[in-house]
C-alpha cells in the first residue's frame, strides 16, 4: 500500500501522537512515561489497529501521554487514513 | 447537557465523572476543519469503548451540507450514540434529511429506530419554523437554542438580562411542548460570572425549559440547585400523588389535599416535581412510590 508521511494526535495529557511513514514490516518506536507497565499493550493496540486496516508495512513513531486504548485506536486510524488516503467511512 | 470538544481525548474520558445528565461530544464548532477526520474517529472509538454509565450521550455533528456531515452520521450511529444533535436547523426538511441518513446507517447495522434527534435552532428562520422542526420526526427528542449564532443573525449581541433572547426562548418552549418533546437552553460562556449564570438558569426554569447546556463542570452544581425542587414542594407533590392513588382505589375521580380540590394541572406539576427530585438525586424511586 502506498503511504506518505502523516501525523495524528497531540502531546496533550490523555492523548497520543502518531507519526506514520512507509517501512518494512511494522516497526514501532514508542515513547511513554508508562512504557514499563503498558508499553507492550500500547504496541499491541497499534499493531492490531494497523492490521485491521490492512497495513502490514509501516514505520510508526508514537509519543504517548497516557492515552486510553480507544484513543490509541482513533489516532492510529487517523494517521493511517491520512497516510494512505483510504477513508474508513463511506 | 455538558459540551465537550470532540478532539480532546482527556476531557472525553473524564467528562462523565462530574455527573452531568448528558454529555454532548462536539464535532462541529470546537473542531477545526483540518481535524474533523481525527475528531470523528476519536468520538467513534470513545462511544464504543468508554463506559459512560447512565449518562445520555449526544454528538453534535456537522451540517449535512458540508463534506463532514454524512460521515459524522455514519460514525456516531455505528458507535451507538443515543442522540444526534443537528446544528443550525432552519426547516423541517433538514430534520427529515437527517432522519433518512440515520435510517440508512441503522438499516445497514440492524439497529433501526434507536437513534434520536435533537435540533439546535440558531437563526431567525429556525425560530419561525420551530414547531415544524420540533414535530418533523418521531425521532425528535428535543430542540435547543443556540444563542451565539442566533444573536449574530438578529444583528444584536447577548446581554446579562437576555432581553434579546426572550422571544426565541419562549418560542422554543411553546414549540417543544406543542410537539410533546423536551427543550434545552443555550450555553452561558463566562465562567467567572456565576451570579449572572445562576440568574439565567432561574429565568429559563421559569420559562419552562427542561435543562441548560453547559460548557464546564463548575456549572453543573448551579443548574442542579436551581432545577431541584424544594423539600416543601416535594412533600406537597408526594401528598398529592398519594391522594390520587387513594382516590383511584376508591374509584373516585376527584381528590382534595389540605382541604383544596386538586385538578389535573396540579397533578401534572406534582408528577414533574417528583421526576425532578429523582433526577436531582434528592428522592429515590422507592420513596416516590
Amino acid at each position: 500500500m502506498e503511504m506518505k508521511n502523516a501525523v495524528a494526535g497531540t502531546l496533550e495529557s490523555g492523548d497520543i501522537m502518531i507519526q506514520i511513514s512507509s517501512g518494512e514490516g511494522l516497526e514501532i518506536d514508542l515513547q511513554s512515561s508508562v512504557a514499563a507497565q503498558f508499553g507492550s499493550q500500547i504496541k499491541a493496540v497499534i499493531t492490531e489497529t494497523l492490521k485491521g486496516l490492512g497495513i502490514e508495512n509501516a514505520a510508526v513513531k508514537a509519543v504517548d501521554k497516557g492515552a486510553l486504548d480507544c484513543t490509541i485506536r482513533a489516532r492510529v486510524t487517523a494517521a493511517a487514513v491520512r497516510a494512505t488516503g483510504k477513508d474508513v467511512w463511506k | 447537557m455538558m459540551f465537550v470538544p470532540g478532539n480532546n481525548p482527556g476531557m472525553m474520558a473524564d467528562a462523565h465523572i462530574y455527573g452531568p445528565d448528558s454529555i454532548m461530544l462536539d464535532l462541529e464548532d470546537s473542531v477545526t476543519m483540518a481535524e474533523k477526520d481525527a475528531a470523528r474517529l476519536l468520538v467513534y472509538n470513545a462511544l464504543k469503548s468508554i463506559d459512560y454509565g447512565t449518562t445520555e450521550m449526544v454528538v453534535r455533528i456537522n451540517p449535512l451540507n458540508t463534506p463532514y456531515g454524512k460521515k459524522d452520521v455514519e460514525a456516531v450511529v455505528k458507535a451507538g450514540v443515543d442522540v444526534i444533535r443537528m446544528p443550525k436547523t432552519e426547516t423541517a426538511d433538514e430534520v427529515r434529511e437527517l432522519e433518512a441518513e440515520i435510517l440508512k446507517v441503522e438499516t445497514e447495522i440492524g439497529r433501526v429506530g434507536e437513534t434520536r434527534i435533537m435540533a439546535a435552532i440558531e437563526s431567525a428562520l429556525g425560530i419561525r419554523n420551530a414547531f415544524e422542526i420540533a414535530s418533523a420526526s418521531t425521532r425528535m427528542m428535543g430542540i435547543a437554542l443556540g444563542a451565539e449564532d442566533y444573536t449574530a443573525n438578529l444583528k444584536t449581541q447577548r446581554t446579562p438580562g437576555g432581553a434579546e433572547l426572550l422571544l426565541a426562548r419562549e418560542t422554543i418552549v411553546v414549540a417543544a411542548r406543542a410537539a410533546g418533546i423536551a427543550c434545552f437552553d443555550t450555553v452561558y460562556s463566562n465562567l467567572d460570572d456565576m451570579d449572572t449564570f445562576r440568574k439565567e438558569v432561574e429565568l429559563i426554569k421559569t420559562l419552562g425549559f427542561d435543562g441548560k447546556s453547559i460548557i464546564n463542570p463548575r456549572q453543573i452544581e448551579v443548574v442542579n440547585e436551581v432545577f431541584a425542587p424544594s423539600q416543601k414542594d416535594i412533600e406537597k407533590a408526594l401528598r398529592i400523588t398519594a391522594a390520587i392513588k387513594e382516590a383511584q382505589q376508591r374509584g373516585s375521580g376527584v381528590i382534595a389535599v389540605n382541604g383544596k380540590m386538586v385538578d389535573r394541572p396540579v397533578v401534572i406539576r406534582a408528577e414533574r416535581t417528583i421526576a425532578l427530585a429523582i433526577a436531582s438525586g434528592i428522592l429515590s424511586k422507592e420513596e416516590a412510590l
